[in-house]
């Protein structure tokens, strides 16, 4: 059965990282819903998340193999119940349209939207919330012509209390100095 | 004590920075191939021939897997020099097949100057991109200062856990640039785990499980011989009298007369361990991947079997065949452990049904190959012959076809790294360049190649390699005027519709005139014994091309997508 993943992966920040991760899911042929990068709570390590609708059995595979990347620090992978993520979405409707009734303001503070910025031209919109929600206020926007949207990959953070890559990275060091 | 070279502290050029952390590593040999943006690497090496002995080859191609023949000989990482864009493309192949066969390398690419990266310089290819999926991993250098701790961490990703290949491309400004040497061996990498942690308790359960098994074989894979564990695998075997079967990397980690061995896995492997597959109530995999070459159709593998798959790469566990009790960890330290756990036991019975099937394909099969009745000679003979010549203890490297199956099934083993095969690509060239690398590993064992016709000409200009460095090479080619292995699968699952694998061949023994090989011509049994007698105790080099029957072919065999235990005998 098919369901949702997202894939936390902390790695080296080298070029072609990205490349590296992607390819992992091209080769086991599992599409990226979406994918965002930037640096993790830890100086020096950077965190990719990706978003994946898959087999559990196939995400396991993907994870060994993403693990098994030099440069790669860890992944975990989570189901939708273990992460609490948000995704940022614009959308950039004509001013005029907002002038012309009230129904756009009443969307916007109905769905916890803001405005970003206000020209004589355009509007632009922001909201946060899941995938669904920027959705919804994507159709509901529609009708007053949305000449631009977007929509940003996933930012996650885990439920666990434990922080699970820096008690992974505290076991290496200890496995480092009994080493040494 | 370890002497670390020129690490006083005096300001020395990148490309001497590479030659000395290669000796700092231990090299000694190193196949390559120059070109512009590597010849400031090979100005630096020209003052090192001492400590350095690089052999040209003819052909990158040649270079890369010569370096893997001499890393499977010796365990050993192989060192292989090319130049950008064309040398690093040609190098492509190699790369690929020493990763999927887990052999540890070390290739170091010249790439055009920095200041022209991702402008399509000449010669400039994406090297570092095209080797991403195929390398361990693989690195830019555009610093001179970068060279020796990456050429340590080269050296330590590709020798540690499971090996593979590892690519240095470096630019041509970094091998110019001049920094104060130092050089530190590397034995940590925060990001990379090359020993997985093992879990005691899947030992325990391993071992009970072995200790109830009624039906159990182990199946001997390359982490045997990559984790130097021979020795830890026969104790483990014989105290439990386990018989045990072997993939073809597998392959001389154990001798061949032990009585607990019953064959060789797979789709060319013996009639007995691969239609017991579906009778054993155990599988104990020792070091390998459950490739689908060995498995034949997963939804009919080892059904009535619970597995247990001991392994360094976590990877490879679940990957194919699902693991009741994983064991992770180097084979030759989770072996000894197993080992103390089970009791001993006696399989007698179980191994006689083995005998059964073992005396059923010898007769039906090995007899026929080795004592043939027909006129024309068959390759089994051919093998059986120099194997025996070599009083069963050569190291035996092959190309890619029917003779690479025959040998596999032909050849006797007395020691542990006497096969060099390129066995998960399967690269035909493989064989003429690897047998170079494997002698230059092991100068003082007989290298044996069986190589076929179409093969043989893919890589055959390296000929002029043992000539050049005059290496003693024993080249055994079957020449049957086919690409064999191609034709046998047209003959049965294509109608004999023989379309493009017949050879229109060159006179081989004039080509090897032209190379100074000194070589003979078997096309008659008479003449095969003679032959062979001058290929055991020639000094140098030697090649005899027998002619053998054209549309021989290899049994038993499982067809493609076949379950293991429909293996046929004809
Ligand atoms: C580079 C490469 N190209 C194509 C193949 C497909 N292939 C596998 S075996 C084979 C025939 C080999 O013929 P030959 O070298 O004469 O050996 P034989 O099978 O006759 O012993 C071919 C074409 C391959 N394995 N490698």
């Amino acid at each position: 059965m098919k369901q949702e993943f997202t894939i936390s992966i902390y790695s080296e920040n080298h070029i072609g990282l990205l490349s590296q991760v992607s390819t992992v899911f091209t080769r086991r042929n599992v599409n990226i819903e979406s994918i965002t990068s930037s640096e993790s709570a830890i100086p020096g390590i950077h965190k990719i998340t990706i978003v994946a609708i898959t087999e559990k059995e196939l995400i396991d595979k993907v994870q060994t193999q993403l693990d098994k990347r030099i440069d790669v620090v860890k992944s975990f992978v989570f189901t939708e119940d273990e992460v609490i993520h948000q995704e940022i979405a614009l959308y950039k409707v004509p001013t005029e349209a907002i002038l012309e009734s009230n129904e756009v303001e009443r969307l916007i503070r109905k769905h916890n939207a803001r405005i970003l910025e206000i020209s004589k031209e355009y509007t632009v919109i922001e909201k946060t919330g899941h995938k669904s929600e920027t959705q919804e206020l994507f159709e509901k926007l529609s009708q007053f012509g949305v000449t631009q949207f977007t929509r940003s990959g996933r930012v996650a953070v885990t439920k666990l209390k434990k922080e699970l890559l820096s008690s992974y990275l505290d076991k290496l060091e200890n496995e480092k100095i009994i080493k040494d | 004590m370890e002497t670390t070279e020129g690490t006083k502290k005096k300001k020395i050029t990148g490309s001497e920075a590479v030659i000395l952390s290669l000796i700092n590593e231990g090299v000694d040999v190193l196949f390559g191939y120059p070109g512009g943006a590597i010849m400031p690497v090979y100005d630096a090496m020209h003052d090192y021939y001492d400590k350095l002995n690089h052999i040209l080859t003819r052909h990158e191609q040649g270079a890369l897997h010569a370096a893997q023949g001499y890393a499977r000989v010796t365990g050993k990482v192989g060192v292989s020099i090319v130049t950008s864009g064309p040398g690093a493309t040609n190098a492509v192949t190699g790369i690929a097949d020493a990763m999927i066969d887990s052999t540890p390398l070390v290739v170091i690419s010249g790439q055009v100057a920095s200041s022209l990266l991702g402008t399509d310089a000449f010669q400039e290819t994406d090297v570092v991109g095209i080797t991403q999926p195929i390398t361990k991993w693989n690195y830019q250098i555009k610093n001179a200062a970068d060279i020796p701790e990456a050429i340590a961490k080269a050296f330590y990703i590709a020798k540690s856990g499971r090996p593979g290949p590892v690519l240095l491309d470096i630019t041509k400004d970094a091998q110019f640039g001049e920094f104060e040497y130092e050089y530190k061996k590397i034995d940590f990498i925060r990001s990379y785990r090359p020993l997985p942690k093992t879990d005691y308790s899947q030992i325990d359960e391993a071992a009970r499980l072995i200790n109830l098994a009624k039906k159990p074989m182990a199946l001997i894979g390359q982490g045997v011989i990559l984790g130097g564990a021979e020795k830890e695998a026969l104790e483990f075997l014989e105290k439990a009298d386990i018989p045990f079967a072997y993939t073809l990397l597998g392959l001389s980690a154990i001798p061949t007369e032990h009585r607990l061995n019953i064959g060789m896995l797979g789709m060319h492997g013996h009639y007995a361990p691969n239609v017991k597959t579906n009778d054993a109530d155990l599988i104990i995999a020792i070091g390998m991947r459950f490739d689908d070459r060995v498995t034949g159709n997963l939804d009919k593998y080892a059904k009535k079997a619970k597995v247990i798959h001991l392994d360094i790469d976590p990877a490879e566990v679940n990957k194919n065949v699902y693991a009741d009790v994983p064991v992770l960890g180097n084979v030759k330290d989770t072996l000894p452990l197993l080992t103390e756990k089970i009791s001993p036991n006696n399989h007698e019975e179980w191994l006689q049904e083995f005998r059964a099937l073992i005396n059923v394909e010898t007769q039906k099969i090995i007899n026929k190959q080795i004592n043939p009745a027909e006129e024309g000679i068959l390759m089994g003979e051919v093998i059986h012959k120099v194997s025996e010549a070599f009083g069963n203890d050569a190291i035996m490297v092959t190309d890619v076809g029917q003779h690479q199956m025959m040998a596999a099934r032909y050849f006797k083993f007395k020691q542990s790294r006497s096969v060099v095969t390129s066995g998960g690509l399967g690269t035909m060239g493989f064989g003429l360049p690897a047998a170079i690398g494997a002698k230059m590993g092991k100068p003082d064992r007989p290298v044996v190649l069986f190589a076929g016709d179409g093969g043989f000409q893919m890589t055959i200009q390296e000929l002029g390699t043992i000539f050049q460095s005059n290496i003693p090479v024993k080249v055994v080619l079957l020449n049957n005027s086919f690409l064999g292995m191609v034709r046998q699968w047209q003959e049965l699952f294509f109608d004999k519709r023989y379309a493009m694998t017949e050879l229109v061949n060159p006179d081989f023994q004039t080509i090897c005139k032209g190379y100074h090989m000194p070589s003979e011509l078997v096309d008659s049994r008479e003449k095969l014994d003679a032959a062979i007698k001058n290929l055991v105790e020639q000094d140098g080099p030697y090649l005899i091309e027998v002619v053998v029957e054209k549309e021989g072919n290899v049994f038993p065999m499982v067809p493609a997508g076949a379950s293991v235990s429909d293996i046929r005998l004809e």
